[in-house]
């Protein structure tokens, strides 16, 4: 288990206050400007050698991204987009970030900015987490009136303004550019790529779209050496995480662990085991909504990090951890997602707007086991269908926990179809 | 996506911000560059929105467009797009059921249940005196706090029916309830406190 000494978010269950001075006693804001004034070459080889990849779902190498941004860009601004739009199902880890420790989010925000060479911040909230949005808010103006951000950030002679702009309701705007969209006060339907953010982003300026979690931690990476987050966890899977333990547990939680923590573990210890045990467990989803579910037999021994989810033909995602335990309809469950979907479409892309809702529609035909055999299949093939063919992922992410239930659940789907026909036949007979 | 659900039997004549409202959308407005105020269109939908008793008519809409100079049709869209604005009339409290999967494991339904005999009125509907406006919403992001309610700006978290019951007597009697979790838990720490970080739970700081 992860000690406690090397746990980013001391305050993540907001037991001490989320101002200014409390955050300063948790060691943020220590001496900012001497990790600043290092360069920005530096900042972003740490953070590429600390191995850090994206927070927000899919894994990218944050440093990377970084150095992806254009150099010495004279003729327009250079944003940083921070991406807080969270409403994968299943995911609540960045809301404790907002709520809790703000602050290392701001800081990260600056650092970040920094080495990007980006002249202000964005931070897309979702609308729905408006005392969250607000604590965040009080943290800026605590964080301005202190020096630490706006003119002379931190007196490094760097100028930086961070803003929050709240969202209003949509699933979609979690993707990058949907969400730049919805900053420039658009529909939130995302862009063709390329070009992409880093060429041509916020109001076609150069921009870095990163997760809340993903800046919030990288204060603290520099601060403890690049050596030491690459220390934790395993090799290309390194630091540390927020899981969100959901669903059948018996003490369902958020909770920073280490990459690559076995799965049964993580419950075990923290969310107070599988209800009724660990041999009650049917099916978990391990990393947010979009990911397939896995069957108990692969669960007793998966370990949570991307390579090793990856392997299972799942994915880490958002670390967002869905634990069904027997009593679940499990083909209810996931035709729910399914709902979800067709429900956050943004309905831009027809393969997905059609798609979405025809793969709900025989989902919840599925769930009663009003269907005909043959008919999976041909959901199955719609769901290839759509996978691929959109301009974002969420028809992707619409297809998956489909095709993730039929790899690990289709005699039970099958065992429903027979049942609703013998018993239309034997109703038939009478 | 939001269907616009534009009703022109409720439509008020007119919209204008208070002059307060106007002071804090100048200040929104200034958040953004020069020439790019459409940025604005959202938060100001928003302040719209609050000040209309928790819904936005067309002219509302059209305050918005004509304050940032632009097309109405663009601030028509926006506004039809984003879930929570409200294109009707909706309730003093407009309660909000997350019934996506990790709520549903959880007992979404028998709250969603519990709301519609306690209220008489169905998903979607509004309380014949205007208290309560019923809805089921996709995820709330409070998945570890599972069964999430939002009333108002608020989330009522770890919700049973029963608590459910004692909100909505609340609210009636003119109350508003401490929100958060229902069942004493702090924030997002397992029930009976956190596994981690003992040191920290001092309130102290």
């Amino acid at each position: 288990m992860l000690r406690d000494e090397d746990r980013i978010f001391t305050n993540l269950y907001g037991y001490q206050s989320f101002g200014l001075d409390a955050a300063r006693k948790r060691g943020d804001w220590d001496n900012t400007k001497a990790l600043i004034a290092q360069g920005k070459e530096w900042i972003i080889e740490q953070v590429k050698e600390s191995g850090l990849r994206g927070r927000g779902g899919a894994g990218f190498s944050t440093g990377m991204k970084w150095s992806f941004m254009p150099k010495n860009v004279t003729d327009k601004p250079v944003y940083l987009v921070i991406n807080a739009d969270e409403g994968e199902p299943g995911t609540c880890k960045d809301r404790d970030i907002l709520r809790h420790d703000p602050h290392k989010l701001i800081e990260g925000c600056l650092i970040a900015g920094f080495a990007i060479g980006a002249s202000a911040c964005y931070i897309y909230i979702r609308g729905e987490f408006y005392n969250e949005g607000s604590n965040v808010q009080r943290a800026i103006d605590e964080a301005y009136k202190a020096g630490l951000i706006g003119k002379n950030a931190c007196g490094t002679g760097y100028d930086y303004d961070i803003y929050i702009h709240r969202g209003a309701g949509a699933y979609i705007c979690g993707e990058e550019t949907a969400l730049i969209e919805s900053i420039e006060g658009k529909k939130g339907q995302p862009r063709n790529k390329p070009p992409f953010p880093a060429q041509a982003g916020l109001y076609s300026c150069p921009t870095t779209v990163n997760n809340v979690e993903s800046i919030a931690v990288v204060p603290t990476i520099l601060r403890r050496g690049a050596a030491w987050f690459a220390g934790l966890g395993r090799p290309k899977n390194t630091g540390t995480k927020l899981f969100c333990i959901s669903g059948h547990v018996n003490k369902p939680c958020n909770v920073e662990e280490e990459m690559g923590i076995p799965l049964k573990e993580l419950i075990e210890k923290h969310a107070g085991g599988v209800r009724g045990g660990w041999d009650n467990l049917l099916a978990i989803i391990p990393g947010g909504s979009s990911v397939p579910l896995l069957p108990k037999s692969i669960c007793d021994t998966v370990l949570m990090d991307f390579d090793s989810l990856r392997d299972v033909r799942s994915g880490l995602g958002t670390a967002a951890v869905i634990v069904m335990d027997k009593s679940t309809d499990v083909v209810k469950a996931i035709a729910r997602l399914s709902q979800f979907y067709a429900h956050e479409s943004c309905g831009q892309c027809t393969p997905c707007r059609e798609g979405t809702g025809w793969m709900n529609r025989i989902m919840q035909r599925m769930v009663t086991g009003n269907a005909r055999v043959e008919e999976i299949d041909m959901l199955l093939e719609v769901t290839k269908q759509i996978e691929g063919h959109t301009i974002c992922a969420l028809g992707d992410a619409a297809a998956w926990p489909i095709q993730g239930l039929f790899r690990h659940f289709r005699p039970e789907v099958e065992r429903r179809i027979l049942d609703y026909r013998n018993a239309a036949k034997s109703l038939a007979a009478e | 996506m939001s269907a616009p659900a534009h009703d022109p039997a409720k439509e008020p004549a007119s919209f204008a911000f208070t002059p307060e409202n106007l002071e804090r959308a100048k200040s929104i407005i200034a958040k953004y560059p020069a020439g790019k105020q459409a940025s604005a269109c959202m938060p100001l939908l928003d302040l719209a929105q609050r000040q209309n008793d928790g819904w936005l008519p067309r002219v509302a809409m059209d305050a918005v467009a004509d304050l940032l100079g632009m097309p109405r049709i663009r601030v028509y869209e926006v506004a039809t797009f984003y879930t929570m604005y409200n294109k009707t009339p909706v309730g003093k409290h407009v309660i909000q059921v997350c019934t996506t999967t990790p709520c549903w494991l959880r007992g979404s339904d028998d709250i969603v249940h519990t709301c519609e005999r306690k209220l008489g009125i169905g998903v979607g509907e509004t309380t014949a005196d205007g208290q309560f406006t019923l809805r089921e919403v996709e995820c709330s992001g409070a998945c570890v706090n599972a069964p999430v309610v939002q009333i108002g700006d608020d989330y009522y978290e770890d919700v049973s029916p029963e608590h459910m019951e004692t909100i909505i007597d609340a609210l009636k009697g003119g109350e508003i309830p401490k929100h958060g979790s229902q069942i004493g838990r702090q924030s997002s720490e397992p029930v009976g406190g956190p596994t981690t970080l003992k040191a920290f739970t001092t309130t102290a700081d």
